[in-house]
């Protein structure tokens, strides 16, 4: 089993969308939601994400997929 | 670590033991490393201060690793330098450069490589790791020589070979990770969760990111004990920014400098600049970028310490800039032929700032401001090629006097 910390960052139009319950649904994963925000023009979600490997990663390219921008919880861990 | 006392975090303010943990486990909030600021006033004065060692670690007592344990390259205690000729051009009479150029692998990196290394070794890591595109990986893999523990650098495939030699040459293991910048991001915060591993800027990050204070104390000891009126500072993920501005503070807390009135300004390339459109929009919330810039080592799209820089801006009542590509190659220009320093791509952009701010006459001329120039030129010569022109000749004196006598024309 992995457990993988996530930021999801929504677009305006994508806000009012279901998305985490419908990744609970559609997948293996238990969602564990930390901290959230929600703005005019954007919303961002802080989560926990557990099931198999595989299933985390199928889940993550769903998201993807919808438009949401999934991003690790520290930031960018690349620097120049 | 006799002066720490704990992990806070950013957020909910929890505390939780001095671990290599960089994320509260309650609600994934940044720790920052907490420290008995009582006992540090107690030993530390500007006498302790200027008989410790010529490097960062003549500030050990506000750095959260053991001293006696460090991993020391001899990086910090670089110059700082009265800028009079680019302070003519720009109409500053108190202009000064921090000139971390000359660090031993040519950028600040080693700051805040040097403090990771050794906590690594404080918690008995056998590995050092990181992600990187340059001026990191080159300082993590001469930290992990020194220290003579293994080191792992991950990049993306498709960078240049080139980019890493000054990390190759080092010997750490390097991994070419295919797929896009997210999905070499996602990974690698992966392996840093599952393998035992030191991930300088990942599990370690709350002490790795403390070794920037030092460019904070070290100013305000070169300039005679005192916080500069103006600090120019580039910006990827935000958080020397930060610390910078945390290291005056803590000076003045432990009674070694006036209470600090500096003016902070991040500057960013306009092609990664999440943390001036934030500033310039109003809001403290970062919206991604994709980065597109030639300033390289400032490409961060989602900033780590984003939020954290514009709180910083608004204590400090500093601001914030981008400035494009042209205007960062132009800078690097004029900062090489004015003061004789050859700064990366990241230089061009505190220079560029430098020059906006004071064309508005955000800085006034007799006020004390200290620009910060993080990662030599040599890294980034692609950027300024153009400059190789020259004035071609046959080898005869002839010819030579010919040629000088149009170029003076």
């Amino acid at each position: 089993m992995a457990k993988v910390r996530v930021r999801f960052t929504f677009a305006s139009e994508l806000i009012q969308e279901p998305i985490i319950w419908s990744l609970g649904r559609e997948f293996e994963l238990v969602t564990n939601i930390r901290r959230a925000n929600v703005e005019e023009d954007q919303g961002w979600v802080v989560l926990e994400l557990e099931g198999a490997q595989d299933e985390v990663d199928r889940g993550i390219s769903w998201v993807t997929s919808k438009g949401v921008r999934v991003d690790p919880v520290p930031g960018d861990v690349i620097e120049g | 670590m006799p002066y720490t006392t704990a992990l806070r975090c950013k957020e909910c303010s929890r505390e939780s033991e001095l671990l290599p943990v960089n994320v509260c486990d309650f609600c994934f909030g940044p720790l920052e490393v907490q420290y008995d600021y009582d006992a540090i006033a107690r030993v530390m004065s500007r006498e302790s201060i200027k008989n410790g060692p010529p490097s960062m670690w003549r500030y050990a007592e506000l750095l959260p690793a053991d001293p006696e344990n460090r991993v020391d390259i001899n990086a910090g205690l670089t110059p700082l330098i009265k800028a009079d000729r680019l302070g003519k051009a720009l109409g500053l009479n108190e202009l000064y450069l921090k000139n971390d150029c000359v660090n031993p692998t040519y950028s600040f990196k080693d700051r805040v490589v040097s403090v990771a290394a050794t906590a690594a070794r404080d918690f008995g890591f056998d590995t050092l790791a990181c992600a990187s595109t340059g001026n990191l990986a080159g300082s993590v893999a001469a930290h992990a020589a020194r220290a003579g523990i293994r080191c792992y650098v991950f990049i993306p495939a498709d960078l240049e070979l080139g980019k890493v030699v000054g990390a190759a040459i080092y010997g750490p293991t390097l991994v070419a990770v295919n797929g896009s910048y997210d999905d070499v991001n996602r990974l690698c915060s992966e392996i840093a969760d599952r393998y035992g591993w030191a991930f300088v800027n990942i599990n370690v990050r709350p002490y790795y990111s403390e070794g920037s204070k030092t460019l904070g104390y070290e100013a305000a000891e070169q300039l005679g004990w005192r916080a500069p009126d103006h600090a120019i500072v580039p910006a990827a993920s935000g958080s020397m920014f930060t610390k910078i501005w945390k290291g005056l503070n803590e000076l003045h807390d432990i009674g070694i400098i006036s209470k600090p009135n500096t003016k902070m300004h991040i500057a960013q390339a306009e092609g990664s600049s999440p943390i001036v459109s934030a500033y310039d929009a109003g809001i403290k919330d970062i919206r991604p970028v994709r980065p597109d810039t030639v300033a390289k080592s400032l490409a961060i799209g989602n900033p780590a310490d984003g939020y954290y820089a514009l709180k910083v801006i608004e204590d400090s009542e500093g601001t914030g800039h981008a400035v494009n590509d042209e205007e960062i190659v132009d800078s690097m220009k004029l900062l090489a032929q004015t003061e004789g320093i050859f700064a990366e791509t990241a230089g061009g952009v505190t220079i560029g700032v430098l020059r906006k701010l004071a064309a508005k006459g955000l800085i006034g001329k007799d006020e004390v401001t200290v620009a910060y120039i993080t990662g030599n030129g040599l890294k980034t010569q692609e950027a300024v090629q153009d400059v190789a022109q020259t004035v071609n000749i046959n080898a005869s004196l002839r010819d030579f006097e010919d040629a000088i006598k149009a170029e003076d024309a």
